[in-house]
């Protein structure tokens, strides 16, 4: 672990958050938002495991870790669950479709 | 360029080059894959940073678990492998701009803080110096007992020696308890949610 | 908890006798280990194939391979690759390219990395984690993943057929596989391969198979759920040949198909090492007076190989290991195969519900039961083992002793020499007993 910061990890950690964010918001299938929800929990996880690592904090963080990895798969059970539903009902799994509760 | 800092450098190029594959690929299939690249090698850093077990979990959770999960969706609901996710080049152009704009934010955030100086008011320790050499000398990456008794409600770090007032368990075993619950509700929910509806014939007598 | 084994590696051994510099050791250490650990993975399925075709040819009353390389054929496997090579690499024109071309590549990059874990003898391993099962339990999970890709990807029917199939059949079938590797953990309480072999030193009684009546099914149960994990027969519907053509492979050819075929003959290989290592007593004989008489007469001669408390006794010690550990491994693998061509595949449903409806509730069952056995048994009858074995505890702590008594072992002498050398860096070696990686001459 010679000479890698903790801000190199960090920036991994901000470049993931980013890309999760941007491919939560441009894209219309609801699995590819999934897939960026995924990315951000992973960006917060790469903090907490650099931040277990480097800080005084220590494995408290990678306890928080497991767990965020822990209900991230739990979210995408249930997400998954709903588009499967969404898709059933209207044969098509874009976003933009989901507009029956619009006013 | 020491060894594990040429490591790293493959590892989180490998990282963030799939992320932006992800958001930049128009096709669903694609973008699970490069999923897979992005949180496999992600995990690779973990064990770099001597989180062995949560790497683990990560690759049979993640990889093997909900990434599988999320390519079995896409087959379900019939995206079709040719099918391209349409995105107007405005929108694109848009989405680069505050993404760019985000990252430098928060990059700008990350350098300006001092990390050294925030640890050493909180603790007197400095991170810049808690730096060994080798991958995973000793028992620096051997954290499983630790974690397995902290999910007991155990913490040999915290609770022994501490003063006899101060014996206030710093487990986690509420919270793991919690999560299990929470888990078999999921399963639950999910499988009603996702349940073949059958289609009953109306009687007619 | 004190480790049972303490072993040089490769990298520690060329920073003190060559001085070479930390990052240049660590780099050898790694291209020898990546070599070696490639070499295994092209030469094993090599040699299985070859033993699939004449297994499979006695059991169909023929001869199987009988020319090339000889009387038996044994160069079969070369020549099969050496075909392969030569075939074209095809792609259709109904597939996505960049993901069809990707695929293989993710199962096999899966096969590979689970040899990282796996110790073949005493401290001859990769890595040596404290959490190797769990780590090889995902990186098998991986494997799944290029399957799915390569159904999917390929723009073809019985392709997609056999993805979706084989998708469903290993999500369902790696939760008996975790719930069965549990099982004898529970009653070893470590992850780690060479500790879990090293207690079960000694007379075949000690071996975890015979540790009590629910690990003695485990092993079976473990043993069927790791055969459909391979998708082996009769669990093969991925590429049920009636039905589906080729299954998840139908588009595939040349080398990108063989490695397909080379990462589920590796994967057998591996799910049979587990087997051994968890039940079989890893890589020891089984006889009690064989195993003392390696380990107490054989280690310790001699003459020093040039590091520091390695001798050539341990060396050759290690050798018979991991001669034990392969013949029991490849026995295994030789029993998949004998499955393979004698039972009928089942139907697809009959898959899904022996895993949901059967194998599962087994599965917790025993793992209930493991659970409560050493409570029952030492409350009925006041002993914690059958047969009057020695208990766990006991052996894992006779090792721990055994290692640090003797006084040829690295650790205790490195530490003298490094203080002697340079106080300064003696803190660091405190920790390298955990550290166990392959020693190669």
């Amino acid at each position: 672990m010679e000479g890698i910061s903790l801000n190199s990890f960090l920036f991994v950690g901000a470049i993931l958050f980013v890309s999760g964010i941007v491919c939560m918001a441009t894209k219309r299938n609801l699995i590819g938002i999934l897939m960026g929800v995924e990315l951000v929990l992973n960006g917060a996880n790469v903090n907490l495991v650099a931040f277990s690592r480097y800080s005084s904090i220590g494995i408290d963080a990678k306890f928080i870790a497991l767990f965020v990895i822990v209900l991230a798969a739990a979210e995408a059970a249930v997400a998954l669950a709903i588009a499967l539903s969404f898709y059933n009902n209207h044969q098509t799994i874009d976003v933009d479709q989901a507009d029956e509760l619009q006013g | 360029m020491t060894i594990p800092q040429i490591l790293f450098y493959i590892f989180a190029l490998v990282t963030c080059g799939g992320a932006i594959a992800v958001v930049v690929s128009q096709n669903v299939v694609r973008m699970a894959f490069w999923l897979i690249v992005s949180l496999g090698s992600l995990s690779g850093l973990f064990f770099m940073a001597h989180a062995d077990f949560v790497a683990g979990a990560q690759l049979l959770i993640y990889v093997g678990g909900t990434l599988v999960l999320l390519v079995f969706g896409v087959m379900l609901t019939a995206s079709g492998a040719q099918r391209q996710l349409k995105m107007s080049p405005a929108d694109g152009f848009l989405a680069a701009g505050v993404g760019t704009v985000f990252l430098t934010i928060i990059m700008s955030t990350v350098i300006s803080v001092d990390w050294d100086g925030v640890s050493k008011t909180l603790t007197g320790e400095v991170v810049s110096q808690k730096i060994p050499t080798g991958y995973n000398k000793g028992e620096e990456g051997n954290t499983i007992r630790r974690l397995g008794l902290g999910f007991l409600g155990i913490r040999a770090d915290k609770d022994l020696g501490a003063p006899e007032d101060k014996k206030i368990s710093t487990g986690y075993l509420l919270p793991f308890e919690i999560v299990s619950i929470h888990l078999l509700v999921v399963l639950i929910g999910a499988s009603y949610l996702a349940r073949a509806k059958r289609k009953v014939a109306p009687r007619t007598n | 908890m004190p480790s049972i084994l303490g072993a040089s590696t490769i990298a520690e051994y060329l920073e003190e006798s060559w001085n070479s510099s930390p990052g240049l050791a660590m780099a050898i250490a790694a291209i020898v280990h990546v070599t070696m650990i490639m070499g295994l993975f092209g030469l094993i399925p090599m040699v299985f194939i070859w033993m699939e075709r004449k297994v499979a040819g006695r059991i169909q009353d023929r001869l199987g391979p009988t020319r090339v390389g000889g009387r038996f054929g044994w160069l079969q496997g070369l020549a099969d690759g050496i075909k392969l090579i030569q075939k074209e690499d095809l792609c259709p024109k109904e597939a996505d390219p960049f993901l069809f071309k990707m695929a293989p590549y993710i199962t096999c990059v899966a096969a590979i990395c689970g040899f990282i874990v796996l110790p073949f003898s005493q401290g001859w391993g990769s890595v040596a984690s404290d959490i190797g099962l769990f780590v090889l339990f995902a990186i098998l999970s991986i494997e799944v993943v290029g399957i799915i890709l390569a159904g999917y990807s390929s723009g073809s029917k019985w392709s997609l057929f056999g993805g979706m199939r084989e998708a469903a059949q290993m999500v369902s079938y790696e939760i008996p596989l975790a719930i069965c590797g549990l099982v004898p953990i529970v009653a070893l309480g470590t992850l780690n391969f060479s500790e879990i072999s090293a207690v079960q030193r000694g007379w075949a009684s000690n071996w975890m198979l015979f540790h009590d009546p629910f690990t003695f099914i485990t092993f079976f149960v473990y043993f069927i759920v790791a055969t459909a994990g391979c998708k082996r027969a009769p669990f093969d519907l991925a590429e049920a040949e009636s039905e589906l053509v080729g299954g998840f492979h139908t588009e595939y050819s040349g080398m990108r198909w063989s490695f397909f075929f080379m990462a589920e003959y590796a994967a057998m290989f591996l799910v049979s090492g587990v087997a051994v290592i968890l039940f079989l007593g890893g890589w020891n004989s089984g006889i009690g007076f064989v195993d003392s008489f390696i380990d107490d007469v054989v280690r310790p001669s001699g003459p020093s190989l040039g590091i520091e408390g390695f001798v050539l006794g341990s060396y050759i010690a290690n050798l018979i290991g991991l001669k034990i550990m392969l013949i029991k491994a490849s026995l295994l693998v030789f029993v998949q195969i004998w499955v393979r061509w004698t039972l009928p595949r089942l139907r697809i449903d009959q898959v899904m519900t022996t895993c949901l409806k059967y194998l599962i509730p087994i599965s917790c069952f025993l793992f209930l039961g493991s659970v409560l056995w050493p409570v029952v048994l030492s409350t009925t009858t006041g002993k914690t083992t059958l047969f009057d074995a020695v208990p766990l505890g006991d052996r894992f702590q006779e090792q721990v002793e055994r290692t640090n008594s003797e006084p040829v072992k690295p650790i205790l002498k490195k530490e003298e020499t490094k203080q002697d050398k340079k106080p300064a860096h003696s803190n660091n070696s405190a920790g390298s007993q955990e550290t166990v990686s392959l020693i190669t001459e």
